[in-house]
């Protein structure tokens, strides 16, 4: 019911949910980097048993993991599918005027391995990290960008109200669209024009709906004293313990194995 | 003893266009009214919808500034800009969507919202937050998502975040209107413990006469004016007026009232079971 | 009969490791013309049992019958049904969406297939018995009173011409006044248009007024069904459920247990004052 894994965060208390945000974040980027400079099997397996060890000390059930592997299914299809038609090469087999290549079967699979390790990799961040201490991460990793006056801190603060604010919308645009269909109306049938016409009911109310609340919101934090980033203190302040500078270490090592792996092509 | 909340000849006007015409409007959503409050009372406003008991409350927390007259906040003139902080800081305020006004995404850090926006030192923040979950009854739930929680609940963590920043006194606008009674029970049970064990002042805006039977002062709005105010007992005696107030008196008030009318010899605005029982047997 | 449902059951999330089951072997049978209330505390799975009655949730298991024909049978068609079946969510306000408020009653009409004509006159005549001023027609419905806007949602789905309406909570937020226009306005559409009504609601005193039969709901299952008299005489069941009686039956009791030999069966004001009255004149002629 409306349940998005993406931004979704799960409860623990594992060394990973314990973890820095900047050094998840660091992680997390450092990781796609490192699935990009792999390229062989061995690579790959090094990339996955990581994977796995995140997964098993995250402590978070692979089946969440697995859940936010379902939006981009389809752009992992299509993706894999492009790849495995349109690479040049040897050919393997012939259907009609479609060839399949040896090396495009081998860009599928890289790319589809390098797509959902990605996606696994970063909801393992989302999963581990409140979406606070997400924009907290981002908000202290590009305060440097403050002097080049870039609203570091009202960037991070409407990114966190968004993701509080996801799920109470998914529900009530179920909730709409019921009501919709008691009085009649046809989702269902029809062609593109007079589908995206029969979305007319669904999204004046949603959207009417999203600016009372952002209006009852920004009235609330007002009431609260909220006055922009100037003056503010922290209740869960980021600084790094001893863990974190460990996790820098692995990091590290992370990064310069699949530099050797990648040259080694193995 | 000084008043912690406190208007003279208190107005609001704001100005509407009409449909078709270019002309503005004068409204005046309150006008006239003069309000006291000590502390450690425990206030209910009664008005049906659109009788201005929001507008009213939120003057006191400065979400809006009066337009005629003066509001004071535990001697503080709202309408000085200068003073706002601390005028929000003293008069918290909390609303009738649970939804809306959560702002954290884990309750402890939705609690700590309020502290941060003062400059509280961390450590600080920690206890505050703690005390407050403690006195709402929520400590619990620190670290679940608002989402998965009753409204009751919800309304709680919001009365917590309030708590949080120390206020003198908390205004809550409809605070139970979404709930179901049991949710309506629990928030209302805060409220009656933070007013007697903390002393905190409580004014409570309502349409359900249930929850204004303990308050020590009820006013009534209609229109935009303080119409009646008086004890619980003395506006309950009232049943005709309140309804032509489009209000109504809790069902033991009403038969009370209807033997009475019927020649039955019982005092005037009974509000309990037990004040009903005794007097007819 | 106008709906039956036999053994009625429904999972959410079948087959997963969240799956919580929301319904039991329900079995129910609503008549053409009655006045039911529905109680349960939030959660207790009133929202899901209201939602199959129109088909817009599939039981997982046992049949849905309105008026004799299983409505998931292949073929069947739940778009007609849901104009048979009217629903008025929690809320309603929140799905208004047209430009004007005559538009927006006439959404329904228009998904049944109705000339421009016939629509309009469907929605004024709902419109009307909603209580809406003829003023108010051409009003965006952003712009009505909280109960104003509630009603016109309400007439949105009377515009259909329904057999039977089912309302969750349709008082949720308003102030009494409001809260008794609309009791009032349902009240009237049962008793001049013969429409069946389901009434959810939080407020036991409601309940009592109105309906003449009462679905408790606690835990997926139906645990009480009568006439509210008779069902609050369970008060302390249906407190261990985590809801109540009106106040008047535990003033009853209260009176009762000191002496005074009134009506425990009373259930709103007016009997109450009726056994009370009685009672009293009967200790006096006691005494002399």
């Amino acid at each position: 019911m409306g349940e998005i894994t993406l931004g979704q965060y799960y409860p623990s208390n594992s060394i990973l949910h314990r973890l820095d945000p900047r050094v998840k974040f660091i992680g997390t980027f450092v990781y796609i980097v490192g699935l990009f400079l792999v390229r062989g099997p061995l690579g790959y397996l090094f990339a996955a048993a990581c994977l796995a060890a995140l997964i098993v000390l995250s402590k978070v059930p692979f089946r969440f993991i697995l859940k936010s592997m379902k939006p981009i299914f389809l752009i992992l299809i299509v993706t894999m599918l492009f790849n495995m038609l349109l690479t040049p090469g040897t050919p393997v087999f012939r259907f009609y005027f479609l060839k399949v290549t040896r090396e495009g079967l081998i860009m599928a699979v890289r790319m589809g391995i390098r797509l959902a390790f990605l996606v696994m990799g970063s909801s393992i961040m989302t999963l581990t990290t409140t979406p606070n201490q997400l924009t907290d991460g981002m908000q202290s990793l590009f305060s440097p960008l403050t002097k080049l006056h870039v609203p570091v801190h009202e960037i991070s603060m409407m990114m966190s109200i968004a993701l509080r604010f996801i799920p109470i919308l998914t529900e009530e645009a179920d909730k709409i669209r019921k009501a919709q269909i008691a009085r009649g109306a046809d989702f269902e049938s029809g062609g593109l024009i007079s589908r995206i016409k029969s979305m007319v009911p669904i999204l004046v109310p949603l959207f009417v709906s999203a600016f009372r609340r952002a209006n009852d919101l920004a009235m609330a934090m007002e009431a609260r004293c909220y006055h922009g980033g100037g003056g503010r203190t922290q209740m869960k302040p980021l600084r790094y313990a001893k863990r974190d500078f460990a996790s820098y270490g692995v990091l590290a090592l992370f990064f310069a194995i699949c530099i050797i792996l990648g040259r080694l092509g193995v | 003893m000084a008043s912690i909340i406190k208007a003279t000849k208190l107005g609001f006007d704001y100005v509407k266009y009409a449909d078709d015409s270019e002309t503005p409007e004068k409204v005046s959503a309150i006008r006239e009214i003069d309000l006291t409050v000590e502390k450690g009372d425990f206030i209910a406003v009664l008005g049906h919808n659109g009788s201005g008991k929001s507008t009213l409350a939120k003057h006191i927390n400065a979400l809006l500034v009066p337009t005629r007259g003066t509001m004071w906040v535990d001697g503080i003139d709202t309408g000085k800009e200068e003073e706002l902080w601390k005028v929000r800081q003293k008069a918290g305020m909390v609303f009738q969507n649970p939804d809306n006004q959560i702002i954290g995404t884990v309750v402890d850090e939705d609690v700590g919202f309020g502290p941060e926006n003062l400059g509280i030192p961390t450590d600080d923040i920690w206890g505050r937050v703690e005390d407050a979950l403690a006195k709402v009854g929520m400590l619990g739930f620190r670290d679940r998502s608002p989402n998965r929680l009753s409204g009751g609940q919800k309304q709680r963590v919001a009365i917590a975040g309030v708590v949080a920043m120390h206020p003198e006194c908390i205004v809550l606008d409809e605070p139970t209107a979404m709930l179901d009674p049991n949710g309506r029970k629990e928030v209302l049970e805060v409220l009656r413990q933070l007013n007697k064990k903390e002393g905190v002042t409580v004014l409570l805006i309502t349409h359900y006469m249930e929850e204004v039977v303990f308050a020590d002062h009820v006013y009534v709005m209609d229109a935009g004016r303080v119409v009646m105010e008086g004890s619980p007992r003395e506006i309950f005696s009232q049943v005709e007026r309140l309804k032509e107030l489009r209000l109504t008196v809790p069902q033991v008030t009403e038969l009370a009232w209807e033997l009475r009318k019927s020649g039955v010899e019982i005092p005037e605005g009974i509000l309990t079971i037990e004040e009903l029982v005794d007097a007819l047997c | 009969m106008l709906i039956e449902l036999q053994n009625v059951c429904y999972t959410y999330g079948a087959g997963t490791v969240y799956e919580v089951s929301a319904l039991k072997d329900i079995n129910l049978k609503i008549g053409e013309g009655e006045f039911i209330g529905v109680i349960g505390h939030t959660g207790s799975g009133k929202s899901t049992l209201i939602q199959h009655l129109n088909g817009l949730i599939r039981p997982t298991s046992g049949r849905i019958l309105y008026e004799g024909k299983d409505i998931w049978e292949e073929g069947y068609d739940l778009r007609s049904l849901r104009t048979h079946v009217g629903l008025v969510f929690q809320y309603p306000e929140n799905q208004l969406f047209e430009t004007d408020v005559l538009k927006d009653v006439m959404f329904g009409p228009k998904n049944q297939g109705l000339s421009e004509a016939d629509c309009r006159a469907r929605a004024v005549e709902a419109l009307k018995q909603a209580g809406i001023p003829e003023d108010l027609y051409t009003s965006s419905p952003f712009e009505l009173s909280g109960g104003q806007k509630r009603r016109v949602a309400i007439a949105g789905v009377l515009a259909m011409d329904p057999e039977v309406l089912i309302l969750d909570e349709p008082t949720a937020g308003l102030d009494p006044a409001g809260r008794d226009e609309i009791l009032h306005q349902i009240k009237y559409l049962r008793d001049k248009r013969g429409i069946t009504i389901l009434l959810v609601s939080h407020s036991m005193e409601d309940v009592a007024q109105y309906a003449n039969r009462l679905l408790v709901v606690h835990e997926g299952r139906i645990a009480f069904d009568g006439h509210p008299r008779r069902v609050f005489t369970h008060y302390k069941e249906l407190e261990a459920m985590g809801l109540a009686a009106p106040q008047i039956t535990y003033i009853m009791h209260a009176l009762h247990d000191r002496g005074l030999n009134v009506e425990l069966r009373a259930t709103t004001v007016a009997e109450a004052k009726r056994s009370i009255l009685m009672a009293l004149s009967e200790r006096a002629s006691l005494k002399e």
